[in-house]
């Protein structure tokens, strides 16, 4: 299948998702817990994620480190180890329970209908294998191609993540091409069978600014002509503006507040979403104080009982300590969990 | 230059060599910092921009003599820094500190906290009773209580307070010059602001004087009094931080600024400034460096390499593009007045 091939087939699905997207989104995901469990005590990473993903949408799931956006992309894809995890709730992808999959059907799903963009395509990629061999092996694998064929999508993936010289490309090692380059290629490899999903989890985080805005106009690019579903992780609320239509902000493993990007840019209502938002430097700021949020996130082996962002909100009352901030929704698409909020309130 | 600088660098030059094959023999250098020039004055936050292998660190690391220089000077305070007659790097060591990125790699594992700040001053003649007094002093100055700090190993620290220590260890010898190496690069953005308010009290508390390294123009602006943007080892453009971010005359400092995310949702970039990565520093392109990537690059561009010119407007400001020098024989350069 040609490039315009692909361009077809997400028109035909677009047409598809259309219909199908009244019955169900693609991506269900509710009460997701994940716990990893050892000697030292057992780390709650994901505390009860909910959220759901239509076609060819783009959720981008903003959080500093350790608050679980990393852990809940791979819990989608079940990348995290069987062993030392506990992951509870459920996640159903294009209707399919990724939870219940069985090995078989796991191996299908990944990199078929669900595919992953890491940060570091260094490491993602195997170093001993042509950046061709190892897209022609997934090819080969998911569509069932020739050898032929799979190396004439080879080279029109290469082309479509506009790599230039792409029969020259195909040949190289990961090591051989520079940053941008090989994240184009893993690109080229995520999107290789033409997923519903795509998951990328700090895709540009390594790269440099120059190269950075080059990836996400093409993320964005495929993204639309492919009508993916596009789950993106980033602790830069930058990249979330440039690359997103929703926005999740997470804090400790939870949702703490969701909406659409202007919605959650503009007019904040979580206090964390609002230091983050302050606290992100821009020109325009100069000579001002930052106004910092104070402290440090929170131990995820010994989280507090109630809103976990209390210790350092500075609105805190003694009700934020007693229990978790329920989900309260200002509408259909706007959520936030502070007690603060209240439903009556303009989202304005 | 003006005599007044703190820190004036003359043509200061690194490359480094690769070896390969059976014997070792040299078959490529690697053009890390190639003749680049600028001061700093007192009292001053002099940002350093530029993408990865553009020579940012090397630059900091032949500040402070943990690289030596192939070739220039750099003179601290009016004296030239090793040679007769000069500062020797001891003494530069004590007035000039480095903060790195990495707070992590860049302290002792086995020292802790406490010992790590003290132990400079100790090396510079203090007895470890009074190092140790002044250690903790300084981790209140960073805002670590050192009741509680003082005894703590690196692993027992968040990333920020990590950080802090850092700078505490580079307070320590009480230096003119700080070179910040990326220090809230590593750092989540709710840490960042609180390392780089502290950064900023303690320039006015301690009247010192930052070269502040970033790839985050944000930030650099932020902080920086004049900027200099580095493009694979030369000096692209430098000047007053207003000027290069309300018009920057380079075209690398236009792409550089222009890939800057804009925090608006209906203001997102449809065209990449630039296409491509940034070359190897291994063999740069002849001429201008950045002729391989330039939407204006000319003949000219790949024949010559431009020289930093200033401006004819804004004092003070630098930069190095055939575009604007008269007579370069570049088609977009002003005509030179008959």
């Amino acid at each position: 299948m040609s490039v315009s091939g692909i361009t077809e087939a997400a028109t035909v699905r677009r047409a598809a998702a259309a219909i199908s997207r009244a019955a169900a989104p693609l991506v269900r995901c509710e009460r997701l817990t994940v716990r990893f469990v050892g000697r030292e005590g057992t780390v709650h990473a994901v505390n009860g994620v909910d959220f759901t993903l239509e076609a060819g949408e783009v959720l981008c799931i903003v959080g500093e480190s350790g608050a679980g956006k990393s852990v809940t992309l791979r819990a989608m894809m079940r990348l995290l180890p069987d062993h030392r995890t506990q992951i509870a709730g459920r996640i159903t992808v294009g209707g399919k329970d990724v939870l219940a999959l069985d090995r078989r059907a796991l191996g299908d799903l990944r990199g078929g209908e669900v595919a992953m963009v890491f940060q570091e395509p260094m490491t993602a990629f195997d170093p001993v294998f042509t950046i061709g061999t190892q897209i022609i092996e997934t090819v080969k694998r998911h569509d069932g191609l020739s050898e032929r064929a799979a190396r004439q999508r080879a080279l029109e993936l290469l082309e479509m993540v506009q790599i230039p010289s792409p029969a020259r490309r195909v040949a190289n090692y990961p090591h051989e091409m520079s940053g941008g380059m090989r994240q184009r290629a893993m690109i080229a490899l995520a999107l290789s069978c033409r997923p519903r999903l795509l998951l990328a989890d700090e895709p540009t985080t390594a790269l440099d600014a120059t190269v950075q805005i080059q990836i996400l106009q093409l993320l964005r690019r495929l993204q639309r002509e492919l009508e993916m579903a596009v789950l993106f992780v980033t602790h830069d609320l930058g990249v979330a503006v440039e690359i997103s239509d929703r926005i999740a902000v997470m804090y400790a493993g939870r949702f703490v507040e969701t909406g659409s990007v202007r919605a959650v840019i503009r007019a904040p209502q979580h206090t964390y979403t609002q230091g983050l938002l302050a606290s992100t430097v821009h020109g325009a700021m100069r000579g001002r104080r930052l106004e910092a949020i104070p402290g440090a996130p929170p131990n995820l082996a010994a989280l507090p009982p109630g809103c976990a962002f209390a210790p350092r909100c500075r609105y805190v009352e003694a009700a934020c300590a007693t229990a978790v901030p329920p989900e309260t929704w200002l509408d259909d698409a706007r959520m936030a969990r502070c007690i603060r909020v209240t439903a009556n309130q303009s989202s304005a | 230059m003006s005599a007044d600088a703190l820190l004036e660098v003359r043509n200061l030059r690194r490359t480094f060599p690769i070896r390969g094959g059976l014997l070792q023999r040299q078959v490529a250098t690697v053009h890390a910092v190639d003749g680049i020039s600028f001061e700093v004055k007192p009292g001053e936050t002099l940002g350093i921009v530029g993408e990865s292998g553009c020579g940012k660190s090397t630059t900091a690391r032949l500040l402070i003599r943990l690289l030596e220089p192939d070739s220039g000077t750099i003179a601290f305070d009016g004296r030239t820094v090793g040679g007769a007659g000069g500062i020797p790097i001891r003494e530069l060591r004590r007035q000039v500190q480095m903060v790195f990125q990495d707070s992590y790699s860049s302290l002792n594992p086995r020292c802790t906290v406490e010992d790590t700040i003290a132990y400079g001053p100790s090396v510079h003649g203090l007895s470890w009773e009074v190092a140790n007094a002044r250690a903790r002093e300084i981790l209140a100055k960073v805002g670590l209580d050192p009741a509680v700090f003082a005894a703590r190993y690196p692993h027992e620290l968040s990333g920020g307070q990590r950080q802090r220590v850092n700078i505490a260890r580079a307070l320590a010898l009480e230096p003119k010059l700080l070179v910040l190496d990326e220090p809230v690069s590593a750092l989540d953005k709710s840490v960042e602001a609180q390392v780089l308010n502290l950064l900023i009290d303690l320039k006015r508390d301690l009247a010192l004087t930052y070269i502040f390294i970033s790839h985050d123009l944000n930030v650099l602006q932020y902080m920086s009094d004049r900027v200099l943007v580095m493009y694979l080892g030369k000096v692209v453009e430098y000047g007053p931080v207003e000027s290069i971010y309300a018009d920057p005359r380079h075209p690398y400092s236009r792409a550089l600024l222009g890939a800057m995310p804009s925090m608006d949702p209906d203001r997102r970039g449809e065209q990449a400034t630039l296409t491509g990565d940034p070359p190897n520093p291994i063999d740069p392109p002849p001429g201008c460096r950045f002729h391989t990537r330039c939407p204006h690059a000319e003949a000219c561009c790949a024949a010559a390499e431009p020289r930093l010119s200033a401006d004819a407007s804004v004092s003070g400001h630098y930069a190095a593009c055939h575009m604007l020098v008269p007579g370069s024989g570049h088609s977009a350069a002003p005509q030179i007045a008959a």
